[in-house]
C-alpha cells in the first residue's frame, strides 16, 4: 500500500503560502479567497480519501499498521538523527480529517466574514501556512521534526492572534500568547533532550515501541528525586503539551487569544492547534502507560481533570461570548487529557485512549461550528458581549439553528456526537478513578449549563437596542455551519474502536446505559436550570451572583491568575531576580571592565605631561638615554 | 696623511665639531638652525670616517666611499627636511620650534 502522495496534503497549504504571501499585494481579494479555499479544499478531499484507504485496508491481522516515508535529514549518530517524512497511523490519519476539515471550513467561511478587509489575502496567506504546520505536526515521524512544526504552529498563531495589528490589545494577546507557549515549549525541549540523550533516538515508532529503549530501560536509567529521567523527560515534554493546549496553569494566554478574527479561533484556538498536546500525548502513549507503571499518566490524568473543572467554572461568569468558548475549549481539552490520564493499553481496558480521540474528533466539529456561529452573531451586532445581544432566532434563523446543535452536542444531549464521545469518557474515568469520574459528572453539568446561558442570553430574552436590524449571514459563512452542524451530529455515529485504539486492535465498545443516563440527565439538568435562569430576563442570575459573594468575583476575575502571573514576573522576577541581576552585571561585570578602562586613562592623563611636542625635548631624552647606556656599558666592561 | 697632523688633533676637531652640532641641536629656536646642525653631527662623522681610512688603513677606500655617501644622504635629507619646514610656514606662518607642540596629546 503507498500512501507517499500524503506529502502533498501538508505540501498544498505551503505552497498557497508562498504563493499568497509573496503577491499579497497583486491577488485581488477576489481571487486569493477561492485559490485557498481550493487548495484546502484538495487537501480536504485527499485527507478524506487517506482514510477511506487506510481504515479500509490498513490493518494486517488485524492491526492497524504504521507506514512511514521520510528523508533523513540531520544526522548525530548512526541510530540518533533528524528525519523528515509522513508518518501513517490511526491518529495521525484521524487528525488530517479533523484539520483539513475544519481549515477548509473555516476558509470558506472568511470569504465572508472578512470580506473587504484590508488584509483579506494575507489572512489567507496566515491561515495557509498554519495549515501547513499544524497538517506537518499530525504527520511527523520524531519527536524533533514535531517540535520544529510545533513552534511553527505557534508562530503562525501567533500572526493570526495579531492579525489586527494595529489594535493594542491584539498586539498584545499576540505577545502573551507566543510567550507561554514558548515558555512551556522550554519544557519540552528539555524533554526531548532527556529522553534522545538516554534513549538515543528521536524516532516514535522506537520510542513507542514496546521492545524500546524508553519502555523496557526506565528501571535501569538514572533517577531523580525519586523518578527516573523517563518520566522526567516525559513530564516536560508534557509541559509543552500543557502550554499548547492551554491546561492549567499555562492556559491564560487563551481567552487573551480571542482577540483574533473569529475564524481563527475557530480554526487554532477551538479545533486544531490546541488539541497538539492531547496529540502529543497520544502521540506518546505507550512511553506514558508502561514508564513507572504510568507515573507520568497520572500527571496527565489530574492537570486535564483539575484544568476542565476549573475552566467550566470560570466559563460561567463570563460575559464575552468568545471568552465563554475559549474556556469552554479548555474545558473540553482537559476531559480529553484526563481520558488519556485514565486510560489502560490492552483491549477494552484502552477505553479512555479511544474515548480522547473520539472527543477531539466531535469536539472540532461542534466547538469550531460554535466558534463560526459566534463569528456569525459577532458580525450581525458587532459586539463580542451578551448585554448587546438578545431575541437573534428570529433574525438569524440558520445560525440559531446552527447554534443550538452545537450546544446540545457539547452539553451532551442523547443523540448528539458530543453524548457518545462524553460517555466513552465517563466510562474510562469510572472504570478507573472515582474521584475524576465525580468531577467529569460536575463539569459534564457546568457544560450544559454555560453554552444553555449562553444560548439564551444571544438568541432568547428581549431584543436589544441594535444599530441596523440584525441580518443572517451571506451563503458562504452559513454553508460551513451547515456542514459543521450535520457533523456535530453525524460524527458521534462514528464506531471509533474499530479505528482508533491504543494497541491498535479493534475492540468492541459497549454502550453503557446507567452511566449515560447519569450524565445526561446531569446535562438536561444543567439545560433546564439555565432555561430557569436566562429564558426571560429576571433577577435570579444576580441574585446568585450577589449570594455567592467573593467566591462568585474570585471565579470572574478567573482565579487572578493573571495577576499572580503578573506578580511573579514583575515583582518577583523583574524586581527581584532581574534588579540584582542587573545590579551584578552593571556593578561586578560592567565595573570591572569600565574600571580596567579608568585606570589606564588616570595614569596615562598624569604622564602625559612627559609629551612636550617639543622636538629638542624628545633628542635630549634620547641623548641622555645614549649616554646613561654608554656609561653603564663602560662601567661594566672596566669592571 | 698630512705632514705634522696626527690623528689625536683631526680626532678631536671632529668631536668640537660634533659636540657643537648636538648643542646647537638642543638649543637653537630655529627649524632651519636645528637643521645646519644635524649638519654639523653628520659632517664630523663625515670626515671621521675619511680621517680614520687615511691614518689607519691606507691601501683601503671603504672610509672614503661612505663619507661620499653620507654627503649624499645628508643632501636629500636637506632637501626633504626644507621641504617640511617650507610647508610648515605655510600652515602656521612660523618655522620656530616652540610653535609645533600643536599635535602632542
Amino acid at each position: 500500500m503507498d500512501f507517499s502522495y500524503t506529502i502533498l496534503i501538508p505540501l498544498i497549504p505551503l505552497a498557497l503560502f508562498v504563493i499568497l504571501g509573496l503577491f499579497s499585494k497583486k491577488i485581488p481579494p477576489s481571487i486569493s479567497g477561492w485559490i485557498g479555499s481550493l487548495g484546502l479544499g484538495t487537501s480536504f478531499v485527499l485527507s478524506l480519501y487517506t482514510a477511506y484507504h487506510y481504515f479500509l485496508e490498513g490493518k494486517l491481522n488485524g492491526v492497524y499498521q504504521t507506514f512511514i516515508y521520510k528523508q533523513t535529514w540531520l544526522v548525530f549518530t548512526d541510530k540518533l538523527h533528524i528525519d523528515l517524512g509522513v508518518m501513517i497511523d490511526p491518529i495521525s490519519v484521524m487528525m488530517l480529517v479533523v484539520v483539513t476539515t475544519v481549515s477548509f471550513m473555516v476558509h470558506l467561511y472568511s470569504r465572508g466574514y472578512m470580506h473587504g478587509d484590508d488584509g483579506y489575502t494575507r489572512f489567507f496567506a496566515y491561515l495557509a501556512l498554519f495549515s501547513f504546520s499544524m497538517l506537518g505536526l499530525v504527520l511527523a515521524t520524531n519527536l524533533f521534526q514535531m517540535y520544529i512544526f510545533w513552534e511553527l504552529v505557534g508562530a503562525s498563531s501567533f500572526l493570526l492572534i495579531g492579525y489586527y495589528y494595529t489594535k493594542p490589545s491584539a498586539v498584545a494577546a499576540a505577545k502573551k500568547a507566543f510567550i507561554v507557549t514558548r515558555f512551556a515549549d522550554l519544557g519540552f525541549l528539555i524533554g526531548i533532550l532527556l529522553i534522545s540523550y538516554y534513549t538515543g533516538t528521536f524516532d516514535f515508532q522506537d520510542l513507542t515501541s514496546t521492545e524500546g529503549m524508553l519502555i523496557t530501560g526506565w528501571g535501569a536509567s538514572a533517577s531523580f528525586m525519586g523518578l527516573s529521567v523517563f518520566t522526567w523527560g516525559l513530564i516536560l515534554i508534557y509541559m509543552g503539551g500543557v502550554g499548547k493546549s492551554a491546561m492549567l496553569p499555562f492556559h491564560i494566554w487563551l481567552p487573551d487569544a480571542m482577540e483574533g478574527p473569529t475564524p481563527v479561533s475557530a480554526l487554532i484556538h477551538a479545533a486544531t492547534m490546541v488539541v497538539a498536546g492531547v496529540f502529543l500525548v497520544a502521540r506518546l502513549f505507550p512511553a506514558y502507560y508502561f514508564v513507572e507503571d504510568g507515573f507520568a499518566l497520572q500527571v496527565v490524568a489530574y492537570v486535564g481533570a483539575i484544568s476542565s473543572l476549573v475552566a467550566a467554572l470560570i466559563a460561567i461568569t463570563q460575559t464575552d461570548i468568545k471568552r465563554v468558548l475559549a474556556f469552554s475549549t479548555m474545558s473540553q481539552i482537559g476531559y480529553m487529557m484526563l481520558a488519556l490520564g485514565v486510560s489502560k493499553y490492552e483491549g477494552h481496558e484502552g477505553v479512555g485512549y479511544m474515548a480522547s480521540m473520539f472527543h477531539l474528533f466531535t469536539h472540532a466539529m461542534f466547538k469550531a461550528l460554535l466558534f463560526l456561529a459566534a463569528g456569525s452573531v459577532i458580525h450581525a451586532v458587532h459586539s463580542n458581549y451578551m448585554k448587546d445581544m438578545g431575541g437573534l432566532r428570529k433574525y438569524m434563523p440558520i445560525t440559531h439553528i446552527t447554534f443550538l446543535i452545537a450546544s446540545l452536542s457539547i452539553a451532551g444531549f442523547p443523540g448528539f456526537a458530543g453524548f457518545f464521545s462524553k460517555d466513552e469518557i465517563l466510562v474510562a474515568a469510572f472504570e478507573s478513578n472515582k474521584l475524576i469520574y465525580i468531577s467529569s459528572v460536575f463539569v459534564a453539568g457546568l457544560t450544559a449549563f454555560y453554552m444553555f446561558r449562553l444560548y439564551f442570553n444571544i438568541f432568547w430574552g428581549e431584543d436589544r437596542k441594535y444599530k441596523h436590524t440584525p441580518h443572517e449571514s451571506p451563503l458562504t459563512m452559513t454553508i460551513p455551519l451547515m456542514f459543521l452542524a450535520f457533523m456535530s451530529i453525524a460524527a458521534g455515529y462514528i464506531p471509533f474502536s474499530e479505528y482508533i485504539t491504543a494497541d491498535r486492535m479493534p475492540f468492541e465498545a459497549h454502550f453503557n446505559l446507567p452511566l449515560a443516563a447519569i450524565a445526561s440527565s446531569v446535562g438536561i439538568i444543567g439545560i433546564i436550570l439555565a432555561y430557569i435562569f436566562y429564558k426571560k430576563p429576571n433577577e435570579l442570575p444576580e441574585r446568585f451572583a450577589n449570594a455567592f459573594g467573593f467566591v462568585y468575583k474570585w471565579i470572574y476575575n478567573k482565579l487572578y491568575f493573571d495577576e499572580l502571573y503578573i506578580f511573579v514576573t514583575k515583582k518577583i522576577l523583574f524586581g527581584i531576580v532581574g534588579f540584582s541581576a542587573s545590579w551584578f552585571d552593571k556593578n561586578v561585570v560592567d565595573g570591572s571592565m569600565v574600571g580596567i578602562g579608568n585606570v589606564t586613562v588616570s595614569v596615562s592623563n598624569k604622564i602625559k605631561g612627559l609629551q612636550s611636542g617639543k622636538l629638542q625635548d624628545y633628542a635630549m631624552s634620547f641623548v641622555g638615554g645614549i649616554v646613561v647606556i654608554a656609561m653603564v656599558v663602560f662601567y661594566i666592561w672596566l669592571n | 696623511m698630512i705632514a705634522g697632523i696626527s690623528i689625536y688633533e683631526i680626532l678631536t676637531l671632529t668631536s668640537i665639531l660634533f659636540f657643537i652640532g648636538i648643542y646647537g641641536f638642543f638649543t637653537r629656536e630655529n627649524l632651519i638652525t636645528v637643521l645646519m646642525s644635524v649638519e654639523l653631527i653628520l659632517n664630523a662623522s663625515a670626515v671621521n670616517f675619511v680621517l680614520i681610512n687615511t691614518y689607519l688603513y691606507p691601501d683601503l677606500l671603504q672610509g672614503a666611499v661612505f663619507s661620499i655617501f653620507i654627503v649624499a644622504l645628508a643632501a636629500a635629507e636637506t632637501a626633504l627636511a626644507i621641504a617640511i619646514i617650507i610647508n610648515l610656514y605655510k600652515i602656521i606662518y612660523s618655522v620656530e620650534v616652540k610653535d609645533t607642540e600643536t599635535m602632542k596629546y
